[in-house]
């Protein structure tokens, strides 16, 4: 991409999800690439359980650490409701990257709502759309905790984010002794983007 | 090599900077994190102060000893310590002395959206708006070069996604700084009335000269490129704007906004044909920049509630509405919720549960409680109000004649706040309110900051335990009732207790944060025996977000639960156990 553009990676989940690591290892890598980045989230009531967003932006000069509605280029989440809930901040030609999993809210869990049918099928007539059971896939590879890493992966390969060092952003911010196979779980989420495109 | 800070860190970093000695501070979203990170400093003082008001005095009496003081608050915390604030303006200061105010448009987390700026020119001191995490850097440090030189406090606001935002920082030396030998001086630090009207006509001198400052201050930036359209904006909503307008609009953005700089302002405005004032929330600007006879665009367009966003600025200027695809999908609403294992729940399970009970609440996590299915609670106002609205009830059912049995609820780290003095008055003037401390032993709202009764402080010592059921038989209840609110029926009892008692009955409900790190959590989980569930639903009045109704039947998210049982206490089929 030409670096005049500015570019926005919207990562959308759950309170406790590990978004966090996930922006951290994003948002080095872009700054090692000499891009100037900005990060927003929001900290407070979304520690409980509630629904948690960051936005990552990049660019040769990045203005607004913040977007709205129609304005994000890919959206990253860990959860499908919370894709659902999110896809209004994405562009028409914008890429979903979305958890096969759901966590109910409590309102699905104390039978007040129920839980939203065929979530990825109307996200993927939408949008282009990669989805993947990140957590089964991450318990295959030993370790469930890795799947916000896996998830990584796979936007790392829809977006076309190949220029990016990757691995030098990994072990900036993985213990060394889970960097292995988060190396994995980056690659398997590369991987299972690769087949779903 | 450039840091990618958030606002916070940079605040933090900049005070390092500035050689600040001292600083005092009461946690709240969005400025906690400024104090949290001041502990790599190890040449600042840093605490927690029991509330602002106290804060801002604490660092205003060391800034009078003759060092760089700070206090920082979020924006509600500026009501509470707006008394000192008003009169500092007066008396001057010695040390540089900075007051930080972080204001959260949009309630993000947050019981309103007061704009914090109005403060500014309330209490006639002079204000800095960072926009970003460099701007906090390099303007707390000009903030305390200011306050000497002009010899008053100056307001520091910032707003939620400048707190918490990161960017790319160009992190300074740090400066040595002297103290100020320290010389009584009453003329100016004894606010009597005859000082104070001396202060008072030296204060407005100040202004005039702080305005003068303000025309030709470093932060105030004009950036000329058309003659068409310019825009006046400041802080956060400057870096929506300038991602907002076309290329060829002519800016003018200031980070210096009290007092403002009305003949840059007008300069600016005669070279372009249309002026815009772009702020977030209130029209602070747009309001003295029209009373300056300059004409403008302003909170005609743009909304002066919640927070702004590009999006939402550009609907608001051309009337564009971005083209969004729909998903034929309805996301539930996720609020948040008590953590598996709160102790909260327990107390607020038993008083849902009670007939004819009002419960006036307070801020912090167990403000939750008031929410479904547990819907416990009848007030949330402010820090403190819990025990003071209850009295305030209590006093109008005896002329009503109303037959309410009233609880006045605070947490440990409200209780030190601002919830004594409402113990004080429930007894002194005869409430009839049982006042409660829901004592988790921590700030949990805020992310687990250490209080007075936590026996911790912010500097990792260990400090001095001050005991409520103490505090509360000092101020003379008769009967304090200490209770662990896990335990369904020890709670109840004690309520009862409490209600029928004839002389005045406090109540501490204690037991600690689930989240609390120096916690060790029991292994042993709850689960549901399948067979013997008759779903009945019972388990779901509770509100734990570990519970779920599957097929028909209950089950519980071994990830989730922490063993705390009072799911258990409430089945009345014995159909959930916990394993050894």
């Amino acid at each position: 991409m030409s670096k005049n553009e500015v570019k926005t990676i919207l990562l959308a989940g759950v309170g406790g999800q590990g978004t966090i690591l996930v922006s951290r290892i994003l948002t080095q890598a872009l700054i090692d690439a000499g891009y100037d980045v900005k990060m927003s989230e929001i900290h407070g009531m979304a520690q409980r359980g509630g629904s948690v967003s960051t936005t990552v932006r990049y660019g040769e000069k990045v203005d607004s650490p913040l977007i709205g509605k129609g304005a994000a280029d890919v959206l990253v989440a860990f959860e499908e409701m919370e894709a659902v809930r999110w896809s209004d901040w994405l562009k028409p030609e914008g890429v979903i990257v979305v958890n096969d999993y759901r966590i109910p809210p409590l309102p699905v869990a104390s039978g007040a709502a129920d839980y939203p049918d065929h979530c990825i099928g109307e996200l993927e007539s939408a949008f282009r759309t990669i989805a993947f059971d990140a957590g089964d896939q991450a318990v295959k590879l030993g370790n469930a905790r890795v799947m916000n890493v896996m998830l990584l992966g796979a936007m790392a390969e829809a977006f076309g984010m190949d220029e990016f060092d990757w691995d030098s952003a990994l072990e900036r911010h993985v213990p060394a002794r889970f960097l292995e196979i988060n190396r994995q779980a980056f690659e398997t989420g590369r991987k299972l983007a690769r087949q779903s495109s | 090599m450039k840091q990618f800070l958030s606002g916070n860190e940079a605040v933090a970093r900049g005070l390092f900077e500035a050689g600040v000695s001292i600083g005092s501070a009461y946690p709240g979203t969005p400025s906690t994190e400024i104090f949290e990170n001041l502990g790599q400093y190890e040449s600042i003082y840093h605490e927690w102060a029991p509330n602002e008001k106290v804060a801002v005095e604490v660092a205003y009496g060391a800034s009078i000893a003759g060092v760089r003081a700070v206090a920082a608050m979020k924006h509600v915390g500026l009501n509470v310590s707006a008394d000192p604030l008003f009169t500092a303006a007066y008396n001057g200061v010695e040390g540089g002395f900075v007051i930080i105010s972080a204001d959260d448009p949009g309630m993000h987390s947050s019981q309103n959206e007061q704009d914090n700026r109005h403060y500014a020119r309330a209490a006639k001191v002079p204000m800095f708006e960072p926009a970003d995490s460099q701007d906090s850097l390099d303007m707390i440090r000009e903030a305390f070069e200011i306050s000497e030189k002009f010899d008053i406090p100056v307001l520091f606001r910032m707003t939620t996604r400048v707190c918490h935002a990161r960017s790319l920082v160009e992190e300074g030396e740090p400066v040595t700084v002297e103290p100020r030998p320290y010389k009584r001086n009453a003329k100016k630090h004894i606010a009597t009335p005859a000082n104070a009207i001396i202060h008072r006509k030296e204060l407005e001198q100040k202004l005039t000269d702080l305005a003068h400052y303000s025309e030709h201050c470093k932060f105030n930036k004009m950036d000329l490129k058309g003659d068409k359209v310019g825009v006046v904006t400041a802080g956060g909503a400057s870096l929506i704007a300038r991602e907002v307008f076309p290329p060829d609009a002519s800016f003018l953005t200031l980070g210096f906004t009290h007092p403002l700089p009305l003949g840059l302002i007008r300069d600016f405005a005669e070279k372009v044909e249309k002026l815009y004032v772009v702020e977030e929330l209130d029209g602070f600007m747009e309001e003295q920049i029209r009373a300056a006879g300059i004409d403008c665009v302003g909170k005609e367009v743009v909304p002066r509630m919640y927070e702004l966003n590009p999006t939402i600025l550009k609907e608001a200027l051309t009337g564009q509405v971005p083209e969004l695809k729909d998903v034929k999908a309805e996301a539930v609403p996720r609020p948040p919720v008590l953590c598996p294992g709160c102790p909260h729940r327990g107390f607020f399970h038993t008083l849902s549960r009670r007939k004819k009970t009002i419960v006036a609440g307070d801020i912090g996590c167990y403000a939750l409680g008031g929410s479904p299915p547990l819907s416990a609670m009848d007030t949330t106002i402010c820090m403190g109000a819990g025990l003071t609205v209850a009295m305030g009830m209590a006093k109008a059912f005896e002329k009503t004649g109303a037959d309410w049995t009233i609880f006045g609820v605070v947490g440990d780290s409200t209780f030190f706040h601002s919830g004594i003095t409402g113990a004080i008055e429930i007894l002194y003037n005869k409430g009839k309110v049982i006042p409660v401390v829901l004592d988790n032993s921590t700030t949990a709202m805020t992310g687990q900051q250490d209080n007075p009764g936590t026996g911790y402080n912010l500097e990792g010592e260990i400090a001095a335990v001050i005991s409520i059921e103490a505090v509360f038989k000092a101020i003379g209840y008769r009967k304090v009732i200490t209770v662990d609110p896990q335990d369904l029926d020890a709670m109840k009892a004690a309520i009862e207790e409490a209600a029928a008692s004839q002389e005045p009955c406090a109540m501490v409900v204690r037991r600690q944060c689930v989240l609390i790190k120096r916690m060790p959590l029991e292994p042993a989980l709850c689960y549901v025996d399948r067979d013997l569930c008759t779903s009945c639903r019972i388990c779901l009045r509770v509100g734990c977000p570990a519970i779920f109704f599957v097929d028909g039947k209950s089950m519980i998210d071994p990830s989730q639960c922490v063993g705390c049982t009072v799911c258990l206490q409430v089945c009345p089929f014995e159909a959930i156990k916990k394993s050894e």
